[in-house]
């Protein structure tokens, strides 16, 4: 019972991972860098928790939140596709920025500069709190299964093959017509929504946004891109097992057998750990973060 | 496209203008060719051929003039209307994905479909038919990261015939093939012609022209100076259209002798023994190479590139580690010392890519000039800008660098007087060996044979010069002996009495191997 109750909250962790790094895969293998992915969930959590306060439904928030990705991926995908501004340095733009305009607005909308009041999320009130009332939620089924249909969108589809192309080499997919920002805008779009569906799962998880709520998980899932080597079926495997260790520290922190400093580290370590090669070098699509054509 | 297409051109440009910034790289430039036909245009590098076939397929707009095709005007069009009308080119540079299968290349862009999904299986048949149908062999299946550069040009050719292209065009595409890949797909572009294709060639190799074309086209700093019959005019006569001036094409064909060495009872000047490297992919790039180079001799390395010639020469140099082995300069073991102790104890190299190890492209010619050696062009820890002036003055009136300004920056310079720098800084110090790596590549007609003569001079001089090039003839002009470079080893080392293309050929695509001293 207890395995099960471990494999259950890893799960439930694993929602928003699996949710950002599938963002992060498409838009990658595309060619953008994805260090948004952050400032992307930020803005999901903080549009999904304006739009189910608002309209008291938590499928509006889901909307609300979605459109808050979309608009910043379209920032950032005017930026470095049209622009050819640098993929890292707009990244970081982009988190920043989302930490400051959900700051100001979490203070305009609702006078506090720390969280929004209590909204409605998914499921009856109560069943969220028990182990498994978690599976009434449907953005954790659309999470579980998000992978597997990436990974058949891009290996299985023309506009996936279009995807690794101009990924991997631009001018080639141009030099036969292809047309590489267009596929560029889609991906880096779609990752800007799916990203935010992870946030959108955190903010209606918790019934509340609280400022800067998505602490680094955005960076996580990047870390797990990389550490699956830009393939989303093993990208989803290292969420599972990021979200595990996340886990493991959760209950290893209640048993208190290990300094909870320490314990606290678990995921982090292992995400540097991940992403510093031990596990086999991984090459990054060739053309990523190039601006340069 | 029938009867009368023996009076509509396949291609006629007009008054063909294009400007990047400040340079003019197609000024009025014209050409016409007819319907099944391979057509070769010519001309030194920077004089606007390429610029004049990207504009044909569409990849690049004109600031001027019209562009026919079969007879209609289609100036402006797109990369994609232009493979829609069947002209398709293969560039210098492979457009190929690395990653994806032969067959996911090919139909890029032009994808089988089914039920909205990505029809592998159809887009496998179609390859494979496509393969058998052209001549063009190349399994569909395979990654192109595995092919070799035959291979992958195969695989360029077959995108433009899946598009159903009528008009071929192909950029320097025997600049990277081995002497069998070049005589397979000369058979190759006759069977596509022979089907009714029209075949456009760049290339600057003038046995090309004479050998495969029926008519060429010469273009001059953007313009197009020349157009005839290729039966009618000799390799002399389009050198001379090429370059604006008579020149002494012996050099580039490999007919002057070298003077053989006759020094072997001396001590070698350069010897590697043992020596392992590794390279970015491989273990052993260079796998256990042992060889000597006499003083007053050049020894020729001749080989398809990427067989361990880059890793070979780096590690001699000193900009790569070796695995094992052992590097002698005379009688120095310098295996164990920094890039510019090596060239302090006498060794010179003229790097291969020049804009990545020979020149700083933003500094001065005068800086360049002295790059790799400004410990001696100091006092008190301070640059002697008089000394680096007067060296700087030297040089470029010894080696005719053009522009003569000192303080302009390497990068605005053509090709031929950057890689002149580079020879004038490698040749002008004391050195009893020299390392020269690609010597004239990218360089036009007149600075090869320059560069050719200082080479043998430097022989003649009594220095040991190692050459690596990629170029078959170039080694053939130069070399005293030759050793062919397949896969990390020497197949074979002949002296130059022994050698010409037929022989050497084998060994180069590692048809043929013999143990090698």
């Amino acid at each position: 019972m207890s395995l099960l109750l471990f494999l259950a909250q890893t799960v439930r962790i694993a929602i928003p991972y699996l949710f950002a790094a599938a963002g992060g895969a498409l838009a990658e293998r595309a060619g953008i860098v994805s260090l948004t992915l952050e400032g992307f969930m930020l803005g999901g959590a903080f549009g999904a928790v304006l739009g189910a306060h608002y309209a008291g439904s938590a499928w509006i928030g889901v909307v609300t939140g979605v459109s808050a990705g979309l608009a910043l991926a379209l920032v950032h995908a005017l930026c470095t596709i049209r622009y050819k501004a640098d993929h890292v340095v707009m990244g970081v733009a982009i988190n920043l920025f989302t930490v400051g305009i959900t700051r100001f607005f979490l203070q305009l909308a609702f006078g506090s500069s720390s969280n929004s009041p209590r909204v409605v999320g998914f499921g009856a009130d109560g069943t969220a709190a028990s182990t498994f009332g978690f599976l009434l939620n449907p953005l954790v089924w659309l999470g579980i299964i998000v992978m597997p249909a990436l990974w058949w969108l891009v290996q299985k589809t023309t506009f996936g093959l279009r995807v690794r192309a101009v990924g991997e080499h631009p001018q080639a997919a141009a030099s036969v017509g292809v047309p590489v920002s267009r596929v560029r805008y889609v991906a880096v779009l779609a990752s800007g929504a799916l990203a935010a569906l992870g946030g959108v799962y955190l903010a209606l998880d918790q019934h509340q946004f609280t400022d800067s709520m998505t602490a680094g998980r955005g960076f996580i899932a990047l870390a797990a891109v990389i550490f699956g080597r830009w393939d989303p079926l093993r990208a989803g495997v290292a969420c599972l097992l990021f979200a595990a260790a996340e886990t493991l520290q959760i209950q290893l922190q209640a048993a208190q057998l290990i300094p909870s400093q320490f314990v606290a580290m678990i995921p982090y370590v292992l995400t540097i750990v991940a992403v510093a090669g031990v596990v086999g070098r991984s090459t990054p699509p060739a053309a990523l973060g190039r601006t340069t054509d | 496209m029938t009867s009368p297409s023996q009076q509509v051109p396949a291609v006629r440009l007009t008054g063909i203008d294009k400007r990047f910034g400040a340079v003019r790289a197609n000024r009025g430039a014209t050409l016409e060719v007819r319907q099944g036909e391979i057509h070769a245009l010519v001309g030194e590098n920077g004089a606007g051929k390429s610029t004049l076939m990207k504009i044909l397929s569409g990849a690049l707009p004109c600031d001027g003039g019209t562009i026919e095709v079969g007879g209609r005007n289609v100036t402006g069009w797109t990369t994609a209307e232009a493979i829609a009308s069947g002209v398709g080119m293969v560039h210098q540079h492979f457009m190929l994905v690395p990653t994806l299968t032969v067959a996911e290349n090919v139909v890029l862009g032009r994808e089988p479909v089914s039920v909205g999904m990505f029809d592998r299986a159809r887009a496998m048949q179609d390859v494979e038919r496509l393969c058998e149908q052209s001549g063009l062999m190349v399994g569909a299946d395979r990654l192109v990261a595995d092919l070799s550069v035959g291979e992958a040009q195969r695989v360029e050719i077959l995108k433009t015939l899946y598009r159903g292209a009528r008009i071929l065009l192909l950029d320097e595409p025997t600049a990277v093939l081995s002497p069998p890949e070049v005589t397979e797909l000369w058979k190759v572009l006759r069977r596509v012609r022979d089907g009714g294709a029209t075949i456009v060639l760049i290339t600057h190799k003038l046995d090309e022209v004479m050998h495969v074309t029926e008519h060429v086209t010469v273009m001059r700093q953007g313009e197009t100076v020349a157009q005839m019959a290729t039966k009618d005019t000799t390799p002399e006569g389009i050198a001379h259209a090429m370059v604006g001036r008579a020149v002494d094409l012996s050099v580039r064909e490999g007919r002057r002798a070298p003077s053989t060495a006759n020094n072997t009872s001396t001590a070698p000047a350069l010897e590697v023994r043992n020596l392992v490297v590794r390279g970015p992919r491989v273990a052993r790039a260079v796998n256990d190479i042992s060889f000597t180079v006499a003083p007053g001799e050049i020894l020729g390395i001749a080989g398809v590139e990427g067989n361990g010639q880059t890793e070979l020469l780096e590690a001699i140099a000193g900009l790569r580690a070796s695995t094992s082995g052992q590097i002698l300069l005379g009688q120095r073991d310098i295996t164990a010392l920094a890039v510019r102790d090596r060239g302090d104890a006498g060794l010179s190299h003229i790097p291969e890519d020049r804009h990545r190890r020979g020149l700083i492209l933003e500094y001065s010619i005068a800086d360049n000039l002295i790059l790799g050696q400004q410990h001696h062009y100091q006092r008190h820890g301070v640059l002697d800008a008089a000394a680096i002036a007067a060296n700087a003055a030297k040089q470029i009136a010894a080696y005719d660098i053009r522009p003569t300004d000192a303080a302009l920056a390497a990068g605005a310079l053509s090709g031929g007087n950057q890689q002149k720098i580079v020879i004038a800084r490698e040749m002008s110090r004391s050195f009893s060996a020299l390392l020269a790596a690609q010597p004239t590549r990218g360089v036009d007609v007149g600075a090869i044979e320059f560069i050719h003569d200082e080479l043998r001079k430097a022989r003649d001089a009594g220095k040991a010069i190692l050459l690596v090039s990629a170029e078959l003839r170039e080694v053939l002009t130069l070399a005293d002996r030759i050793a062919v470079m397949y896969g990390g080893r020497f197949v074979t080392v002949l002296s130059r009495a022994e050698a010409n293309e037929e022989i050497l050929g084998p060994f180069m695509t590692g048809a043929k191997q013999e143990s090698a001293a």
